[in-house]
Formats: C-alpha cells, sequence, structure tokens
C-alpha cells in the first residue's frame, strides 16, 4: 500500500478511537455510528460514480435488501446473526450483479432512470410484502449484533465494530484505486471507447465496480439492521438513494476520503438543525445549493483548493 | 372481465397519464434548451396545486386564483433559473442535478413552512356530476384535464415551429455556441424555458388538485412519473414525452385494475425498466450516434 495511504488510514484510526473520549452524550456516539453506515455506503458508491462515472440512484434498494434480509432471516426464522449476515451480502450481491448486466448497457439519464426504477419497485415491495416485512409499520424483534457469541452490547463497542468496519472498507477502496483495477475504471470515465481500445473490458469492469459497491451496501445495511433492531421502507427509499448521490458529490467525487467527510457532514447535519424543526429541510436544500454553487468540487475539493491559498500566503509572508 | 370497467381504467388511464405527460413536457423543454433534467419539475406541480388552493381560501375567484398560481410558479422558475443555475451554467451534469434536488428540497420545505403538511383540494372547474356512457363514468374534471392538455401541446408546438423565441431555442438545443454567434441571447433562452416549463407544470398542478387533492409532497412521485414518461418516450422529444404520460398512465389504471393495485407503480416502473433494456432511446426516440 502507498505511504500517504498508510498515513492517511493511521490518521484516521487515531481519530476515530479518541473521538468517543470527547463526547459525552450517548446520542453524539449513536450519530456517529449512523455517519459510519452512511460511509460505508458512500465510499462504495463513490467508487462507481466519481471513478467509473457511472450514477446510481437505486443504491438505497441494495442498503435495504440487505438489512430486511438479515432482519428476517434472524426475527422471523432464528438464522444465527453471522450466517444470515452473510446469506444478506451474497443475496445483494447476486441481486446486484443480475441487475447490473443489461442495466450497465445504459448510460446517463437513462442509467439514471433504470436504477431510480428498481430502486422504486424494491421499496415498494418493502412497503407491501407486509407478511415478509411488516409493511409500511416495519419489521421489528430483530436482534442486536453478537459476533461469534459475543453480544456487542453497548453503542461503544458497536461503534468500533462499525468503524473497524469502514476503516476496512476505506483500505480496500484506496487499494482498488491504485491497482489496475482503479486505473481501468478512471479510463471508462473519461472514455468508454479510448478505455476498450486499449483493451480494457469495460462490460466486465463496470459490472465488478457495480456489484462491489452494492455490497459495501449490503455491508452496512447487515450493520444497520442489527444496531435498530428495526427496519422500515422509509429508510431505504428514493429520498436516501439521492441522500447518497448528494454525500458523494458533496464530499468529492472521485475521493475515498472526501467520501467519507461528505457521510459524515451530511448524517450530523441534520441533527444539528434539528433544533430548527420547520426550518430543517429549508436549510439542507439551501446548503445544497450553496455547497454546489461555491464548493462544486465538493469538500475533499475545498480542502485542497483551501491548503493551496494557505500555502500561497505562507510562501508570500516568507518571502515578505 | 365486462367490457365497461376496462373502458373505466381507461378513462382514468388516459386522465391521469395527461398530467404525467405535462410533467414530462416541463422536464423536456429544459432538457431541449439547456441539457438539464430538472429534479424540481415535480415541485412546479405541487406550486401550481398548492398556490391555488391558497389563493381560492383567501377568497379570490377560481379563474383569477388559477392564473395567480401560474404566474407565482412562473416566477418561482425564472428565479430558480437565475439565482442557482445561472452561477454554475457551465459546471458537470451531476453537479447541476444535485442543484435541482437541492431547489426542489428548498420549496418543499418553504411550503411546508406556510401551509403545513395538510392535504388540501381545489373545488371542480364546473359540475361534479360524472358523466355515464357504456357503464363507466367520467368526471367533467377528466375533460378539462384532457382538454387544456391538448391545448397546451398544440400551443407549444407552434410557438416552437413558428415564433422566433420557440425557433431560438430549439437552436441552442443543438449548438449554445452557434446559436449564441448567430444573435441569439443564450442564457435569456434558458430562462425562459425555466419560465415555460414552471408554467407547463403549474397547469398540470391546478388542473389534477381537484381530481386528487395536493399537498407539499405529491411533486415527488409525479415528478419521477414525469421523468418516467419523458424517458418512456423518448428524452428530447416533446411529444413522445406526452405520448409516453399517456402510456404510462394507462398502463398503471390497467395493472392497478387488473393485477393488484398495491403494486400499481411497481408495475409502472417494471415495464419502464424492461423497454429500456430492450430500447434504450424510449419508444419515440431516434438513436443518437456519438461522436468520439
Amino acid at each position: 500500500m502507498a505511504h500517504r495511504n498508510l498515513c492517511s488510514l493511521a490518521v484516521w484510526a487515531a481519530l476515530m478511537v479518541l473521538a468517543p473520549h470527547f463526547l459525552t452524550n450517548d446520542y453524539y456516539v449513536s450519530t456517529l455510528i449512523i455517519g459510519f453506515f452512511n460511509a460505508i455506503i458512500v465510499v462504495g458508491l463513490n467508487l462507481l460514480l466519481g471513478y467509473a462515472g457511472q450514477i446510481s440512484l437505486g443504491h438505497g434498494a441494495f442498503y435495504g435488501l440487505a438489512a430486511y434480509t438479515s432482519g428476517i432471516l434472524t426475527a422471523t426464522y432464528g438464522v444465527p446473526i453471522e450466517a444470515a449476515a452473510l446469506i444478506a451480502m451474497v443475496a445483494t450481491g447476486v441481486v446486484a450483479w443480475g441487475i447490473g448486466i443489461p442495466t450497465l448497457k445504459l448510460s446517463g439519464n437513462t442509467l439514471a432512470m433504470a436504477t431510480l426504477g428498481f430502486g422504486i419497485i424494491v421499496s415498494i415491495v418493502f412497503n407491501e410484502a407486509v407478511g415478509l416485512t411488516g409493511g409500511p409499520s416495519g419489521l421489528t424483534g430483530i436482534p442486536r449484533l453478537s459476533l461469534f457469541g459475543f453480544p456487542v452490547e453497548s453503542d461503544l463497542a458497536y461503534y468500533y465494530v462499525t468503524g473497524g468496519a469502514l476503516t476496512l472498507v476505506v483500505a480496500l477502496s484506496l487499494n482498488l484505486i491504485d491497482s489496475r483495477i482503479g486505473r481501468a475504471l478512471r479510463a471508462i470515465h473519461t472514455s468508454e471507447r479510448a478505455a476498450e481500445a486499449v483493451g480494457v473490458d469495460i462490460a466486465r469492469y463496470k459490472l465488478f465496480v457495480f456489484v462491489l459497491s452494492a455490497l459495501f451496501a449490503a455491508l452496512a445495511g447487515v450493520l444497520y439492521v442489527h444496531y435498530l433492531s428495526f427496519a422500515a421502507p422509509s429508510s431505504f427509499g428514493f429520498k436516501f438513494s439521492v441522500t447518497l448521490i448528494v454525500m458523494v458529490v458533496l464530499g468529492g467525487m472521485a475521493s475515498v476520503w472526501g467520501a467519507v467527510a461528505g457521510a459524515m457532514f451530511l448524517t450530523i447535519l441534520p441533527e444539528f438543525l434539528r433544533a430548527f424543526e420547520d426550518v430543517e429541510t429549508l436549510v439542507f436544500g439551501g446548503i445544497l445549493i450553496l455547497g454546489m454553487i461555491f464548493l462544486p468540487s465538493g469538500l475533499a475539493g475545498g480542502a485542497v483548493k483551501l491548503g493551496r491559498a494557505l500555502r500561497t500566503v505562507l510562501g508570500k509572508l516568507r518571502r515578505a | 372481465m365486462d367490457p365497461s370497467s376496462l373502458l373505466q381504467y381507461l378513462i382514468t388511464g388516459v386522465t391521469v397519464g395527461a398530467t404525467y405527460g405535462l410533467t414530462g413536457l416541463g422536464f423536456t423543454i429544459i432538457f431541449n434548451t439547456t441539457g438539464i433534467i430538472n429534479f424540481a419539475q415535480g415541485e412546479f406541480v405541487m406550486l401550481g396545486g398548492i398556490l391555488s388552493v391558497a389563493a381560492s381560501t383567501a377568497g379570490l375567484p377560481l379563474p383569477l386564483a388559477i392564473l395567480t398560481a401560474v404566474t407565482v410558479t412562473t416566477l418561482v422558475g425564472a428565479c430558480l433559473e437565475r439565482s442557482c443555475i445561472r452561477p454554475v451554467s457551465s459546471s458537470s451534469t451531476i453537479n447541476l442535478i444535485i442543484i435541482t434536488i437541492g431547489a426542489s428540497i428548498l420549496i418543499r420545505g418553504l411550503v411546508t413552512l406556510i401551509w403545513g403538511k395538510d392535504t388540501f383540494a381545489l373545488p371542480h372547474f364546473s359540475s361534479m356530476e360524472p358523466i355515464r356512457f357504456f357503464g363507466a363514468a367520467m368526471l367533467p374534471q377528466s375533460l378539462w384535464v384532457l382538454g387544456i392538455t391538448l391545448i397546451l401541446l398544440v400551443a407549444l408546438k407552434s410557438f416552437f415551429a413558428r415564433t422566433m423565441w420557440g425557433r431560438g431555442m430549439l437552436a441552442c438545443s443543438f449548438d449554445p455556441r452557434a446559436a449564441a454567434l448567430m444573435g441569439i441571447d443564450v442564457s435569456r433562452m434558458a430562462m425562459a424555458s425555466f419560465m415555460i416549463s414552471a408554467a407547463v407544470g403549474a397547469v398540470g398542478g391546478v388542473i389534477l388538485a381537484p381530481l386528487t387533492m395536493t399537498s407539499y409532497d405529491v411533486g415527488i412521485l409525479l415528478g419521477l412519473k414525469g421523468f418516467a414518461a419523458c424517458i418512456l418516450g423518448g428524452l428530447g422529444n416533446p411529444f413522445g414525452a406526452a405520448a409516453g404520460g399517456v402510456i404510462l398512465g394507462i398502463l398503471e389504471s390497467f395493472g392497478a385494475g387488473l393485477l393488484s393495485s398495491a403494486y400499481k407503480d411497481a408495475i409502472t416502473f417494471v415495464i419502464l425498466l424492461l423497454l429500456l433494456f430492450v430500447r434504450p432511446t424510449g419508444l419515440f426516440g431516434r438513436s443518437a450516434s456519438e461522436r468520439v
């Protein structure tokens, strides 16, 4: 692994381990946990959207499919969590593979529409298959996570499990984009024709990254459902899929750490805005617009720009 | 399966489909001039409904209330283009999509703040007495919906084919730089496209409000169906969008009646997905050859 990746991962791990010591309130810790779920999905979606340039407005559905599969298997059929989680992830991967083959032949607006359509169909099934999913009122009685006989009881323990999962996902992604696959994905983003001309099997790589990002979403879904012990269709709908895209873009396309930052920022922000109740959505919408106008390359791009500006200022000061 | 209920499904489908088509038309007008998919299009429809209800509750007679609603929505469209789209018109498609999504959230937030989350109904334009024929019933409001949709379609067709403005907007869609060189004010055309599509969306919201009621969040699903209608008919083709909307409405209505009303929206999107896999350019779209 590249030196700077190791450094950034070390800084991240230190930050993550230290954070709970400064957060005296359980509520803050649980917000961070939710942020980690979102970050896991967004890092995957960023591989698809930011690196390979393929939009998906249906990633909420993969998240939900895994969550419901694991939830139903454990709550209704009493399957052990480890097995249920594994089945849920494999099943979601298979669905993504099946959907990906015809869908990834599309591009641009039609690809957006197709993935959106898939997401809507799945969320309608969550709502209407009442016997299986509990319908709009949700699925209850899902056991909390336990790993090989050790229950993950406290929020703090869950925080470290989720944070560990996110760190793994980030490490994997950082490695991937520096590899041959990462270069192939960027080539596809720049020009599919050119990539094809130099011998990149674009259909295979697109499908690979689509399934991989769905698997990340599935991992987050499994962690989510055994944290909340509850699943409701509204958590996995169109709105959530759009929020995920916004997280990718606001964080900064084609930046793994940007994706993490975007996810954390947009998870924490609504919690602060909750104090204002009625104006919450108003402010959220306003921030999206202003962010896009003034920070078009996202938070990651903004940070880079800020760093550059600081360096210029410092250079001038030194010369003066 | 008796023929009268089939006829009933057809009537319902065509009426609802016409409003999907109108929403789709709004998408097309903006897409054709600027290349942007405006995710706030559904919000224009919602605004049309909510504002007309608000104006008529405030005491304005119905025609005046409708006029106010459409005018205000048109102004909202102009403001949206001027404040959110123009400053970033050269940025990437995905950024523009995010901006319009932000705008839709903002508009929904404002409406919630002012009128709350209640559901409102607009009075029917004429009588509420259903017209009966061959065992099926049709509300006079459905006739209003169909009639106004048809009139708007014809008006827009002649606008784009015959007027300088309409032709200028079409020119922008083919090649903005060439259009600018020919002396067409491209940014003014972009604003005009937002205003026209806001007006078309608002009209859709107004004529639908007496049939299906209206609230702050009706724009989401209507916007999605309108977008689906566009894709179904072939993105960028206004009449394709209108036809796509009607087809979608009919499929949905028959799906709800014959298969399952719970899954009616799912049926629509399954059919749409299958169509996309077989014919990605939509029913009436021409396949564009891409230059490398």
